[in-house]
């Protein structure tokens, strides 16, 4: 049915694919808003699986980044009264500053201290952001983030409409698509893989362990803070609970629920671990629990996650 | 995040308002200070425990944590009183803690690192969604035990007896554990099993019932912290969230699997903290990842962890 020539053919191009993929999207979706969730998270699970699935190292400090992203975006609208576009930009930057800042301390240790540094990091993050009432709107959030329409020298875009929300954001995600691509399949990528597989031998071929951590952290928390960009777009308020540490853990519970390691998993993830909450939620509130069982299930049975498993199954 | 450590106490703002900043005042913020060290100390101890001999990272902690405390609760309404409750809430916790190794995370040795700190955290997700569907989503009040209410005098002034009765519970677990570990046959065999599980094995132990035993003593530390911490704070799903994160900046302090560690540790964050939330209230949460990435950056390991253990 599928031979291994076209397999290898879709993983050529699997950014064409992917991008075509999130353009019929929300043509699937009963409900709009769940496609753009769903490619928000899916672009913050994007930036997580770089560092873990690529990398092989965990962080569980992301929503550092993506709250950072997200409160950064909305401060540079809000108190600088710059437009959304610059907001976007230094969303990216301010996520890549933030991952910079907390990677110093967190590359310093290995292995599964730096799970636990990037958490209590990220948390410190939280309660400045806590703190700084008068600047961030501290427990009630950063609010009234304002996008209505976006110029464009042709036309107009409705931001408000759904769909068209949704190919906006669509829009910067192929863009990340596209470079985080570049990036895994650059020298780069390639020493990132290495460090995964065998640390001891890629430190002894040479490479920069510590650098190459350092730099794919950073990295890491570009897409981070894109995504949470978008999301503060979206929303129009940035809520304090986008640092909190349920935020980082979420992300960690949706790539590896889609495969880590795989490139499009992590959207998989995302959209599974969402549509999974809406439909739980539909006819109880303790939908928690069943996203739980079903991580655990996960770690326990498919390690892989669901895109990577079904991947396995087709290299068969 | 633990009230304790609230500007608002009332004992130390009446000699606030009264006397000024008085060494007294600081003396008795110290004490304070241990009496929230004591709790990261026993959290940090169940920590290190199962990190220094099953190398497993949990991240279910601070919710055995919380279930310690609503454990308390559950036997306080059936009429069990609160010194019975003491010896069974932790035993209640540990031995959910046995049934957890024993059917989940016993599958994933072997397995990488990640593994059982991912799986102990999807079960912490399920472990606070099960406690409110049981107890409710708001938190619930604990009465201080009609003994243990009102302040005594500690010399240089009066502090709350329960947080006295805090320090000494750690105190006494403390010593019981080093007891059992350095003097008994069982504490033996644990050590040996941590140096070298291989060997164990050899000489004809069954390593798994050690491990799933040290997993019901680290797992039950955690409810017994949660316990004592429940009159204080009071009791509420979501109250390990933030004591997971605040247990792991002890336990990075003091150094991964260092029971050592886990103890200095424990009381220099928890003097840390009470003393920054006299002279500088804003900044009492962000001063303990301060002091983390203090130690980080001077001694990367820990005080008493060993370099390269992470690897």
């Amino acid at each position: 049915m599928l031979n291994a020539d076209f397999v290898a053919r879709c993983k050529r191009h699997r950014v064409v694919l992917a991008i075509a993929f999130l353009i019929i999207f929300p043509l699937l979706m009963p409900f709009k808003a769940i496609a753009v969730n769903i490619l928000i998270y899916g672009l913050y699970a994007l930036g997580f699986n770089m560092l873990f699935g690529t990398l092989g190292l965990l962080s569980f400090g992301h929503a550092a980044l993506f709250g950072g992203g997200a409160y950064a975006c909305g401060l540079v609208m809000l108190r600088l009264g710059l437009p959304w576009y610059v907001g976007v930009f230094g969303a990216v930057l301010a996520g890549m500053l933030i991952a910079a800042v907390i990677g110093a301390f967190a590359i310093r240790t290995r292995g599964i201290y730096f799970a636990m540094v990037t958490m209590a990091l990220a948390q410190c993050l939280y309660f400045l952001a806590d703190q700084a009432t008068e600047f961030t709107g501290g427990e009630n959030g950063l609010r009234g983030i304002e996008l209505k329409t976006i110029q464009l020298p042709a036309i107009t875009l409705n931001f408000v409409d759904p769909l068209t929300r949704y190919y906006v954001i669509a829009f910067f995600v192929a863009i990340a698509l596209i470079v985080l691509s570049r990036i895994l399949a650059s020298p780069f990528g390639a020493v990132m893989e290495a460090v995964r597989e065998n640390e001891a031998r890629a430190r002894a071929c040479g490479y920069d362990v510590r650098a190459t951590r350092y730099l794919a952290f950073v990295l890491s928390g570009g897409f981070c803070g894109l995504a949470g960009a978008m999301q503060a777009l979206h929303l129009s308020i940035v809520p304090l609970e986008t640092l909190a540490i349920t935020n980082s853990g979420l992300v960690v519970m949706m790539a590896l629920l889609g495969g880590m390691g795989t490139f499009f998993g992590p959207f998989v993830g995302a959209g599974v671990f969402l549509l999974l909450e809406n439909l739980v939620s539909l006819w109880t509130v303790h939908w928690q629990l069943f996203v739980g069982a079903a991580f655990v299930c996960c770690v326990l049975f498919f390690p892989r996650g669901i895109w990577g498993t079904i991947l396995l199954g087709r290299a068969r | 995040m633990w009230r304790v450590v609230d500007p608002l106490d009332v004992f130390l703002l009446r000699i606030f308002i009264l006397d000024g900043l008085t060494p007294d005042l600081i003396a008795l913020q110290l004490f304070t200070g241990l009496a929230l060290g004591a709790i990261y100390v026993l959290l940090a101890l169940g920590m290190s425990l199962l990190f220094g001999m099953l190398t497993v990272v949990n991240f279910a902690h601070g919710a055995f944590y919380m279930l310690g405390a609503y454990a308390g609760i559950a036997l306080l309404g059936i009429g069990v009183n609160f010194w019975l409750c003491l010896l069974f809430a932790p035993l209640i916790v540990g031995s959910l803690g046995l049934l957890a190794e024993r059917f989940l995370i016993r599958r994933l040795y072997g397995r990488g690192i990640d593994y059982p700190l991912l799986l102990t955290f999807g079960l912490s997700y399920m472990m606070v969604e099960v406690i409110r569907i049981v107890f409710g989503t708001n938190g619930l009040p604990f009465e201080t035990p009609d003994a243990l209410q009102g302040a005594s005098d500690i010399m240089i002034g009066y502090f709350p007896t329960y947080r006295l009765f805090v320090i000494a519970v750690a105190v006494v677990v403390l010593v019981a554990l080093w007891l059992f570990l350095e003097r008994t046959p069982y504490g033996l065999i644990i050590r040996a099993g941590a140096r070298d599980p291989q060997i164990v094995r050899i000489l004809g132990i069954d390593v798994a019932r050690v491990w799933l035993v040290v997993f019901g003593i680290g797992t039950g530390l955690a409810g017994l912290a949660g316990l004592l911490a429940a009159p204080l704070q009071g009791a509420s799903p979501e109250m390990g969230a933030s004591i997971l994160a605040e247990s792991f900046v002890v336990t990075v302090v003091g150094g991964m699997g260092s029971l050592v560690g886990a103890v200095i540790a424990g009381v220099l964050v928890g003097v840390v903290v009470a003393m920054t939330s006299l002279f500088a209230p804003e900044f009492a949460q962000v001063a303990i990842f301060a002091l983390m990435a203090i130690v980080l950056l001077i001694r990367p390991q820990g005080f008493f962890g060993r370099a390269g253990l992470m690897s």
